[in-house]
């Protein structure tokens, strides 16, 4: 394989591909709102996402208000409940998670870590912008609409989500839900396609992937699997459409409603599951296979040494990418599916392990005797490997057939997947906001807040999570409105379940100091300069901070090593950016 | 024999033996895929991602048929025509599909021609390819009004199982919807084309880019992909 070190006397390959021409906005409007800049695009879908993510944040305070103190607020009542789980799921999944990880830091990150000017099509990566906006309009348009949005739960089942049971299910808001998930769709196809050609074809001179930071191994393995795991949710999308609006029934069986027999029958709900998870779980690590990219660039930054074992890194993403679609029927082993399959699917879960396992030793090798600081990212990345490594182990139990039966449906799972796709990767999230706001505004988020922040934050989320696996141990049950005077619950779920809910109400607090942060840092930050970080990839090397369109001035860089030459013996600095060519070659140069 | 093309590239690395140069070359300088242009690239991309699409929906279908308890109708008699008094199952089918497969070779052509930079024929081309495609959406509305009248209803047909119906229009409305994007794209390249456009290096009304003649061939990979397409429908709907 091509050595991801610098390799000494090895000629520079001339360019392949002419320098793009950019389009020149000539407007303030194409400038800053129909901008065709990948870096504005990001902003846009950063901003858009967490807007949103705010609201789910809010739905999330409500419902453990509920849990919490069952019966005090009475404008939580069951129906409302329910709106407020699904849209918190949903909401955060979708249109948090997977846009701000893959729109955001995607479209900032892919063209300046591999040299590029910009996507390969920036008409289109603005587009789906755009459309991913009016997603999320639709999504917000169904808290208003007659009978509110759908409460069918986040993974929308039917034949519940389209029965008249279910909130929103005879009215607007299903199929709001479900049309603003097609049009998501359709927008980040639009994006994916950029982000995947780009690294691919659209690298710079010396860029082989072998060389590519683990950060854009990371967001391009996603959105390779994005791009095929999302047409499952598309196609399942649009047959529950028809099911609810033509009558058909392809996943509703005989049934019969309110004592009223309907007129669906025939259909396969364990189909809508299938073709639903076979999305859902790649779906997970289309939001972990970032994190895992970003998580590994900022500890090796911030422990100012190289990523133990990179090949390792960049094919146990590979691999996970792949495993990631042959598991996706451990969310149905209590659905009533054949139990062979889930003799398959257990063992298929559990190979993921192997993996993901090697990840976490190799995180945990770079920290080895690394020259650690204890930055705000460092912090941030920190906590992740620790949540990641609490959440995967409370996989084990759920992985396993005769474990997860008595344990489905409990708090238990809940605790484990806001652990495993909660926690950890709004951790990294967090850690590459205070990682990458220097380079995107020039300016440093404030110490003392960011401090705050964290501390407030990780202490809280395991407030949260770590009693929600004790009170699903003991039998609660999840998605419940009320426990009621249930026998078998015990007295400590009940002050437990009080505690989750004020811990809860702090830690979301604490995002407002963060939020107070990123706009009071704008004005008031520390002055960053170009590479604060002193790190090697290459969008710490542009020639302006923050990087204006085009990113490079006149000339692209070239790429001459590795991402991961920190305190290289002998070098005079302690890191050495990936366009520095090595003193051999810089000689050679200069002769001829 | 003229001598091969060096690549560039390969010259300047050295290359490892078996699996791990095979995964040299992948990660190789600036492309993957060396001389295969972003446009063409994204292109193929989208079309994998198509295909998972059309292949949950076919997948769903099958799903849906074998789980169903009640007769599925027989496709050869409900896609039959009286013509001339005789009896012809799956006739209007068998004409659809010699048409779409038509257009791919008219489509192959056009891409021939393109790459001479023939306007004229290119253009005559891709319209006759549009013009066959339109003929299939056409036969396919008429197709579909066929079995409205005969009582077909997304919710229930009076033959079988509901789920013919339902599958039926939403695989073909799909497909159709393919196709019909597809003539558009054609008229709009064919128009391209026509004007001169590639020879003049004008500039995209949207995007503002420089167009070349290899959107012929772009736009006959997404053509073809269709027909591919359809030869599964085909297949799994109408012959099953």
């Amino acid at each position: 394989m091509v050595d991801v070190r610098s390799g000494i006397g090895e000629a520079l390959p001339p360019p392949e591909v002419e320098d793009v021409e950019l389009y020149h906005p000539h407007s303030w409007w194409t400038r800053y709102v129909f901008s065709q800049d990948a870096k504005i695009i990001a902003i846009q879908y950063a901003t858009t996402a967490i807007a949103i993510g705010m609201v789910a944040l809010v739905l999330s305070w409500l419902m453990r208000l509920q849990l919490g103190f069952p019966g005090t607020f009475q404008l939580i009542d069951a129906e409302a409940y329910y709106q407020f789980i699904t849209m918190h799921g949903m909401i955060m999944v979708i249109y948090l998670l997977t846009a701000l990880f893959l729109g955001g830091f995607g479209n900032y990150l892919i063209p300046l870590m591999v040299g590029a000017r910009d996507m390969v099509f920036p008409y289109a990566n603005m587009l789906s912008y755009w459309i991913y906006l009016l997603a999320v309009l639709v999504l917000v348009a169904s808290f208003f609409a007659p009978g509110g949005p759908t409460g069918a739960g986040w993974t929308l089942y039917p034949p519940q989500a389209v029965l008249s049971g279910t909130p929103g299910g005879k009215d607007w808001g299903i199929i709001l839900m479900l049309s603003s998930l097609i049009i998501f769709i359709i927008g980040f196809t639009m994006g994916g396609l950029n982000y995947v050609v780009t690294v691919l074809q659209g690298r710079t001179r010396g860029m082989t992937l072998m060389r590519m930071p683990l950060t854009v191994w990371g967001i391009f393995t996603a959105t390779v699997m994005a791009l095929l795991a999302f047409p499952a949710l598309f196609v399942a999308c649009v047959m529950m459409l028809f099911d609810r609006l033509l009558g058909t029934s392809f996943f509703m069986p005989a049934i019969v409603e309110m004592g009223e027999q309907l007129q669906h029958g025939g259909g396969s709900p364990i189909l809508f599951q299938h073709l639903f998870w076979f999305f859902g779980h790649p779906e997970v690590y289309i939001v972990a296979l970032p994190a895992f990219g970003i998580v590994s660039d900022l500890i090796s930054t911030h422990a100012r040494k190289n990523i133990f074992g990179y090949r390792m890194m960049v094919w146990a993403i590979v691999i996970i990418g792949g495993l990631s679609f042959i598991v996706w029927a451990h969310h149905m082993y209590v659905s009533g599916m054949n139990p062979y399959f889930g003799f398959f699917f257990a063992t298929t879960t559990l190979i993921i392990a192997v993996p993901t396992a090697i990840k976490v030793y190799n995180w945990v090798l770079t920290l080895w005797r690394g020259n650690i600081h204890l930055t705000l990212p460092m912090l941030f990345a920190l906590a992740f490997i620790v949540t990641f490594v609490n959440g995967g182990l409370t996989g084990l139990f759920l992985g396993n057939v005769v474990v997860d039966v008595p344990l489905s449906d409990t708090m238990f799972v809940v605790a484990h997947f806001h652990m495993v796709m909660g926690v950890a990767p709004i951790m990294v999230i967090f850690g590459a906001i205070y990682h990458w706001y220097p380079k995107i505004t020039g300016r440093m988020l404030n110490e003392v807040l960011g401090q705050i922040h964290f501390w407030v934050t990780f202490i809280g989320a395991y407030a949260i999570f770590f009693p929600m696996h004790y009170v699903g141990l003991v039998g609660v049950p999840r998605r419940y409105y009320e426990l009621g005077e249930m026998a078998f619950v015990a007295d400590s779920v009940h002050s437990l379940n009080a505690f989750i809910s004020v811990m809860a109400l702090i830690v979301g607090a604490a995002q407002i100091v963060f939020l107070f942060n990123l706009v009071w840092s704008l004005r008031h930050g520390r002055e960053a300069g170009g590479n604060p970080w002193r790190a090697t990839t290459l969008e710490w090397q542009t020639p302006e901070t923050p990087p204006p369109h085009g990113n490079w001035g006149k000339e692209l860089p070239v790429v001459y090593r590795w991402a991961y030459d920190y305190s290289v013996p002998g070098a005079p600095e302690d890191f050495i950016p990936q366009n520095q060519p090595s003193p051999g070659r810089v000689s050679h140069e200069a002769a001829s | 024999m003229s001598a091969p093309i060096k690549n560039p590239a390969a010259e300047t690395l050295p290359r490892p033996p078996g699996l791990a140069g095979l995964a040299a070359d992948w990660a190789s300088d600036q492309r993957t895929f060396k001389n295969v242009s972003w446009g063409k690239a994204m292109m193929w991309i989208f079309l994998l991602s198509d295909t998972f699409v059309f292949g949950c929906f076919l997948l769903a279908y099958m799903a849906a048929r074998m789980a169903t308890t009640v007769p599925w109708p027989n496709p050869s008699e409900v896609f039959a025509l009286e013509i001339g008094g005789t009896h012809l199952p799956l006739i209007l089918i068998a004409i659809m599909t010699f048409v779409l497969i038509s257009s791919s070779g008219t489509m192959a052509m056009a891409v021939n021609y393109g790459y001479r930079r023939d306007r004229r024929k290119t253009a005559a081309l891709m319209l006759l390819t549009a013009l066959f495609g339109a003929t299939f959406v056409g036969m396919q509305a008429f197709e579909w009004s066929k079995l409205i009248a005969e009582g077909v209803r997304p919710w229930g047909n009076p033959w079988g199982a509901a789920q013919f119906g339902s599958s039926f229009f939403m695989i073909t409305g799909f497909h159709g919807t393919h196709v019909t994007f597809g003539v558009i794209f054609l008229l709009i390249v064919a128009r391209k084309v026509w004007r001169g456009d590639f020879d003049t290096e004008r500039r995209g009304f949207f995007t503002s880019r420089k167009g070349r003649y290899e959107i012929v061939e772009i736009t006959g990979l997404y053509w073809h992909f269709v027909d591919l397409v359809w030869v599964f429908i085909f297949a799994f709907f109408y012959l099953w």
